[in-house]
């Protein structure tokens, strides 16, 4: 297997707390209040310079929120303003977040002239009913000329985000999804099984009986449909939700490079209310809120609402958990460099418990999940982390 | 001794007695405001955070009376609840008087009554206290009625409080100093002084709480306990309670006060006993003492493996304080190492387990309490059983007993026939029923312990709307049919969740506890299999299904620190967990098979 990003360089997040709707199933922050925009790109501003730092950076990632309600001189502003005081390199993978709805194509035009050079569309479905239900504005007709704007636009590399396991919806139906996606060709798919997040209206909707989730095993078949789909429709799965588009031709990965600097412990930095950094062992969070971010900002103040140290145990646990999210799994040698103990070793009685060939593809240099595996890993997670307390397990 | 009161409150649980007696202290400043904390008398989290007295205190209260003399008022507080009644009885008898206390929107309850009859056969002088007058539903006019019709005293006698409030307050100083009677007794006489209760100090030994009946006792004598003549020990120092300890050079009769005479346990005195000197014995030694004898019986193990020798010595302290706690080694194939241990009743079990596992720090399994059975072997040979575990062939049993208990239960009318069929349910004979007053009832029924030790309060408190109230005295040993119900877990019997239940009980008891299981365990990575079963002979299964997806669709920057400490508590978790072979039971699992919903 070949080392994915032998680069220390770090990444950088921009978090766009605007949309012109909460979807109902969202539980990332964001406000509808779109007047306070240019306030919010002040204040952005202001982080940025306040964080100025010498460290080289290769992603920057616009996410949010829904970042293409933002006029898109506002985004050129903050990319020019990483540009003078960060080491962006030239090459750097930028991504932004666009949702169909709030796309047009001169925009479009404009983004990529100021760089960014990945766009990853908010589709969710090709269906109508199924986008309703999910309380998106757009609707499958935008998604597609979306896309296809994208494409005319000159776009190379384009993600598309999907989430099936909906109330309701039926194998059929994912599977319509996804060869309408693969017919696009994009470069990089996310399919998301749909999660019941707390605080969310979808959760209210379920408590009072106006959604009823898919069960378990239903949801099981989604998941294995999918992975199986894409992976036989050109198509590599790299993490639980996330395939790319395999070129070896041209040798061009697609994989998101920002995003496996969250699952790889590399450095990155985030900036917008409650954006988290991971620098050094050190994790900080902004302030959740856009008042309590501009305030904090306002009086000449890092936003910074908490940050941890990560201890020894909590580099296991991360280690192990983003490690298995992975395709390919854990890297055996870096963790007994991290941890100074033989890793076959140390989790023999769990691999004694569990049953290794069903669930694990396992070698000298990986420890990695089969799709079975996957299925359930936060439970095989909570079993060898627990190895780490319990040596008598 | 003119100017001594002795007196306890009496009360139904929740009636206001904690905060009475924080008034009546607020009132005598013995602690200044600033030191002062609500449930002063209440010293263990425990006690204070549940709102019930689990160890008696006593406090000395000077008191400036309208007729200008001074009077010393030992409030000696009793427990308050029913696994401890024979502490109160050794209290109340170290009292000439108690306060009657009463809410004024809840009534008369059975513990009322109880404690009445109890303070009655000690013939104390009563006054009635009617408390929480200022609730909007407080309905004066109803308890006075009752005090009368139910309890045939004078209704025109109480006091009205509202102890939250403080109104009243020092019209019960004034009525404990008029009405009750001063102690009588003689300072010449050998010395006669009552235990009525003690406490382990880590500093001084065991702090004996005790009333002088005759004589006098001073540091420098040397005493003895009546039940042990063996035994002598010297009087380092005697002294009074007012909140903290204050030495006095002597007691003599009619006083109450504590006395540190260089004793190692609490176990070493009894409650009820007798002091006298060495020298010059009474004659007599006080009546009604009698050894407090466990009735519920449960194992405990320490959830970690290597927890046993922590346990070992967090027992060994807590018996230091806990004279009716008795434990002996105890082993399950399931649990390792472990005890058996007696308790007073449920509610002491509790308090012990929650003793251990915050002021020790300690994660406990306890296994589902049992009573002790009588068996008659088909020799002949007699045969005391409270553990399952020990619990002979049955091909080899001739007969068995159980213990019974008679139940009085007070309620409402309207919820009779709910009581009546609880209590059938639970094997029960209804022996007698009355009606107090109009609308209240007072059922007497005859249960097996086994069948109330466990939810029965619980279960009468709901299907009566919190109206009932109920107190128990065990009457005898009758012939019952046993069996041994074990449960299997993915084939294995875990010999920790194996209880003894009557025969007609068997089928039922074996459904709910698989039902109960069933909630209990939570789900993991492969099918688990419950079964309940009786010797060979399976009588009821349920399964707890593997999960079929559990994962988290994504994880980006913002979601790894909260995944992570997701993962952190569910370990923290897996501490109150078991491994019973590859399936993780959860602390309260072993408990769970003994509840009784949905029967």
């Amino acid at each position: 297997m070949e080392k994915t990003i032998a680069s220390p360089a770090a990444g950088i997040y921009i978090h766009i707390p605007f949309c012109v709707k909460k979807c109902l199933y969202c539980d990332f922050y964001s406000e509808t209040a779109l007047s306070r925009r240019s306030e919010f790109v002040s204040h952005l501003i202001e982080e940025l310079s306040l964080r100025q730092s010498e460290y080289p950076v290769d992603t920057l990632y616009f996410g949010g929120g829904t970042p293409s309600v933002m006029d898109p001189d506002s985004i050129g502003t903050v990319v020019d303003t990483i540009r003078r005081l960060y080491r962006l390199s030239p090459d750097a993978e930028i991504t932004l977040e666009v949702n169909p709805g709030t796309l047009d194509r001169t925009a479009l035009d404009r983004y990529l002239a100021m760089g960014v050079n990945r766009l990853n569309i908010g589709v969710q479905s090709f269906n109508d009913k199924h986008l309703t239900l999910l309380g998106r504005v757009h609707t499958a007709d935008a998604a597609c000329r979306a896309i296809a704007d994208a494409r005319d636009a000159g776009f190379k590399n384009i993600g598309l985000d999907f989430i099936y396991a909906l109330p309701g919806q039926s194998v059929q139906a994912v599977l319509d999804d996804l060869q309408r996606a693969v017919a696009f060709s994009p470069e990089h798919l996310s399919c998301y099984m749909l999660t019941v997040e707390p605080g969310t209206p979808l959760e209210h909707g379920v408590k009072s009986g106006d959604f009823t989730p898919l069960d378990e095993e239903q949801t099981a078949d989604h998941f294995r449909l999918v992975s199986q789909f894409i992976n036989t429709n050109g198509y590599a799965q790299y993490e639980i939700s996330n395939f790319s588009r395999i070129s070896r031709a041209n040798g061009v990965d697609y994989r998101s490079k920002h995003n496996l600097k969250y699952w790889n412990h590399y450095p990155y930095r985030g900036f917008g209310p409650s954006a988290h950094s991971f620098i050094d062992n050190r994790r900080s969070w902004n302030h959740q809120t856009l008042d309590a971010y501009e305030s904090s900002i306002d009086g000449g103040l890092l936003p910074v609402a908490g940050e941890e140290v990560l201890t020894r145990e909590q580099q296991f646990t991360e280690f192990i958990y983003l490690g298995l999210r992975q395709t390919d799994g854990i890297d055996v040698q870096e963790f007994e460099r991290r941890f100074d103990v033989s890793f076959y070793q140390w989790f023999q009685p769990v691999f004694e418990q569990l049953r290794p060939k069903d669930l694990f593809r396992n070698s000298s240099e990986r420890c990695a999940l089969t799709l079975e595996g996957q299925l359930i890993m936060d439970g095989i997670c909570r079993i060898m982390v627990d190895r780490n307390l319990q040596p008598n397990l | 001794m003119k100017n001594i009161r002795n007196f306890s409150i009496i009360a139904h649980i929740d009636h206001g007695k904690s905060t009475l007696s924080d008034r009546l202290i607020q009132l005598t400043h013995i602690v200044s405001d600033r030191e002062f904390q609500d449930q002063i008398l209440d010293n263990m989290d425990i006690e204070r955070e549940r709102g019930i007295t689990i160890k008696s205190q006593t406090v000395c209260l000077p008191y400036t009376a309208v007729d200008g003399k001074q009077y010393f008022l030992n409030l000696i507080d009793t427990p308050g609840h029913v696994d401890f009644s024979y502490e109160v009885s050794r209290a109340l008898a170290s009292c000439e008087g108690a306060l009657l206390l009463i809410d004024a929107s809840q009534g008369v309850e059975a513990q009322t009554l109880a404690n009445l009859y109890l303070a009655l056969e000690h013939d104390l002088e009563i006054i009635p206290v009617i408390n929480k007058i200022d609730l909007p539903s407080a309905d004066i006019e109803r308890v006075k009625k009752q005090i009368e019709d139910d309890l045939g005293l004078d209704p025109e006698t109480a006091i009205m409080v509202s102890a939250k409030e403080g109104t009243g307050v020092e019209d019960i100083l004034e009525g404990v100093v008029r009405n009750l009677p001063p102690p009588s007794g003689d300072a010449d006489a050998p010395l006669k002084s009552l235990i009525f209760d003690s406490h382990y100090d880590a500093f001084r030994g065991t702090i004996v709480h005790f009333r002088v009946i005759d004589g006098t006792i001073k540091a420098g004598d040397r005493i003895r306990f009546m039940s042990n003549s063996t035994k002598s020990y010297k009087v380092e120092e005697v002294g009074i309670f007012q909140i903290v300890r204050v030495p006095q050079k002597t007691l003599s009769a009619g006083q109450v006060g504590y006395m540190i005479a260089g004793i190692k346990t609490v176990s070493d005195t009894r409650c009820g006993d007798t002091i006298t000197l060495d020298k010059t014995p009474c004659v007599k030694s006080m009546p009604g003492f009698k050894e407090a004898k466990p009735v519920v019986f449960s194992s405990i193990y320490p959830v970690a493996s290597d927890g046993y020798p922590e346990l070992v010595t967090a027992l060994e302290k807590l018996k230091l304080n806990d004279a009716s706690l008795i434990y002996e080694k105890d082993t399950s194939v399931a649990l390792g190492f472990g005890f058996r241990c007696g308790f007073l009743g449920l509610l002491h079990l509790e308090v012990v387990q929650e003793r251990l596992e915050r002021e020790y720090d300690l994660s406990l399994i306890l296994t589902a309490p049992s009573v002790q059975y009588q068996l008659t072997l088909n020799d002949g040979t007699e045969l005391v059983v409270d553990n399952p575990a020990l619990y002979p062939d049955p091909t080899l049993i001739d007969s068995a007993k159980e213990p019974y208990i008679k139940a009085t239960i007070i309620v409402p009318d309207r919820y009779m026939g709910a009581v009546m069929k609880l209590c059938l349910d639970r094997r029960g004979i209804n022996k007698n029923y009355q009606y107090l007053t109009n609308d209240r009832l007072e059922m007497i029924f005859e249960l097996p312990l086994s069948e109330v030790i466990f939810d029965f309060y619980d279960k009468l408190k709901s299907v009566t709307q919190g109206y009932g109230s109920f107190d128990y005295d065990l009457i005898d040993y009758r012939p019952s049919r046993l069996v041994k119900l074990d449960i299997l877990i993915n084939g294995e019997r875990v010999d920790a969740l194996s209880q003894l239940v009557h025969e007609e009980r068997a089928v039922s008891r074996g459904r709910t506890a698989c039902e109960k299981l069933k909630d209990e365990i939570p789900r993991q990575m492969f099918k688990i299999a419950i079964q309940g079963a009786i010797g060979g002979k399976i009588i009821s299964r349920s399964t707890v299904s593997p999960f079929r997806k559990d994962v988290t669709a994504k994880c980006y920057g913002g979601d790894i620190t909260r995944k992570r400490k997701l993962l952190e508590k569910q370990r923290k978790g897996k501490r109150r967990m078991k491994m019973v072979g590859k399936v993780m039971i959860p602390q309260s699992a072993f408990l769970s098979v003994l509840k009784t919903d949905g029967e």
